[in-house]
């Protein structure tokens, strides 16, 4: 019986151990290194786990886009893949940043969500538009005419993200903080080193994570390929998924 | 030092509680695919086999390309 090891690769366990070393590492510091913020107190602690959740999310999501311009070009199907997993799983990163996003509205404001501030909003529109992505793939019948129009959305979506992260930083901030500015943001020290680490250990969580929905993706795909040769119906390992179909190579 | 929360200490416990549910949902989803993944594969191995100890050299023709499902594949007539 293969083992699960053998199935993603030594490289990839490795990945997953950084990850999680360098993300318990983040709040780690987060908790107990990084000083208490003056003016919000302790609930600007959510802030190690929520920004980089956000930061991540969008980074998923343009990468989905370069992706889906890589497979517009060259009509490879492992492009198309690539795209595909990296949205979904933005989609799963971007719940997360709502939900703590909003616990932390609720511990610093007062209020679960704030309308007329244009962070929260235009984020909302952000996962709104990408959680159309999947319907719209299950919506098509032919895979070909599936990836070509999921990438043209990825595409749009993804041009979409920046522009609307640009647009924000240029209204008028309402309450919600701006991190990341030309000047290098307002933290502190200890705050900043905390904040760096969380950032790089969610994207090593997201590269992680990622690498483990490629691979058993190809692996099913190789598995499928085999079921055929061997003249089975490997109906049970397809399933209705609007996951691109690939190839094994 | 007090054994009471600090204020909102509820809050920022249960983002990073939303935080890691999600994230243990995602694996236990990833996992139990893996694990039907695996599987498959060990079912797939045994025809393989079975065929391979009846027909000489059938195993490594029915697996073909490269993977890693290939790379297991039993060689055939061993038996």
């Amino acid at each position: 019986m293969p083992t699960t090891r053998k199935l993603y690769g030594t490289r990839l366990m490795l990945l997953s151990w950084a990850a999680v070393a360098v993300l318990g590492a983040g709040f780690a510091l987060a908790a107990f290194y990084a000083p208490i913020e003056a003016d919000q107190g302790f609930s600007q602690k959510i802030f190690y786990v929520h920004v980089p959740l956000a930061i991540v999310t969008l980074c998923g999501f343009v990468f989905g886009g370069v992706s889906a311009i890589q497979y517009l070009r060259s009509g490879d199907p492992r492009h198309d893949l690539r795209s595909y997993t990296a949205i979904h799983q933005s989609l799963i990163f971007c719940v997360g940043a709502l939900i703590t996003g909003s616990l932390w509205a609720k511990a610093s404001w007062g209020q679960w969500w704030v309308w007329d501030e244009p962070t929260l909003v235009s984020f909302l529109i952000v996962f709104l538009l990408y959680a159309t992505y999947q319907p719209l793939r299950f919506s098509i019948e032919d895979p070909e005419r599936q990836s070509r129009y999921a990438a043209v959305f990825a595409v749009v979506a993804g041009a979409f993200v920046p522009i609307n992260f640009i647009a924000v930083r240029l209204a008028d901030p309402l309450i919600h903080p701006r991190v990341l500015n030309q000047a290098g943001g307002d933290l502190p020290g200890e705050m900043r080193i905390a904040f760096y680490t969380s950032l790089v250990g969610m994207a090593l969580l997201f590269v992680t994570l990622y690498r483990f929905e490629m691979a058993s993706k190809h692996a099913r795909a190789q598995l499928k390929s085999i079921k055929r040769r061997l003249g089975e119906h490997a109906t049970s390992t397809g399933g209705r998924s609007a996951a691109p179909r690939i190839t094994p190579s | 030092m007090t054994d009471k929360l600090p204020e909102n200490g509820g809050y920022v416990a249960a983002a990073y509680l939303v935080f890691l549910a999600l994230l243990l949902i995602y694996v236990a989803i990833m996992a139990t695919r893996a694990g039907r993944l695996e599987r498959e594969l060990g079912d797939v191995l045994d025809i393989v086999q079975r065929d391979g100890a009846g027909e000489p050299g059938a195993g490594r023709q029915a697996t073909g390309g490269s993977g890693p499902a290939e790379q297991r594949a039993p060689r055939g007539s061993e038996q």
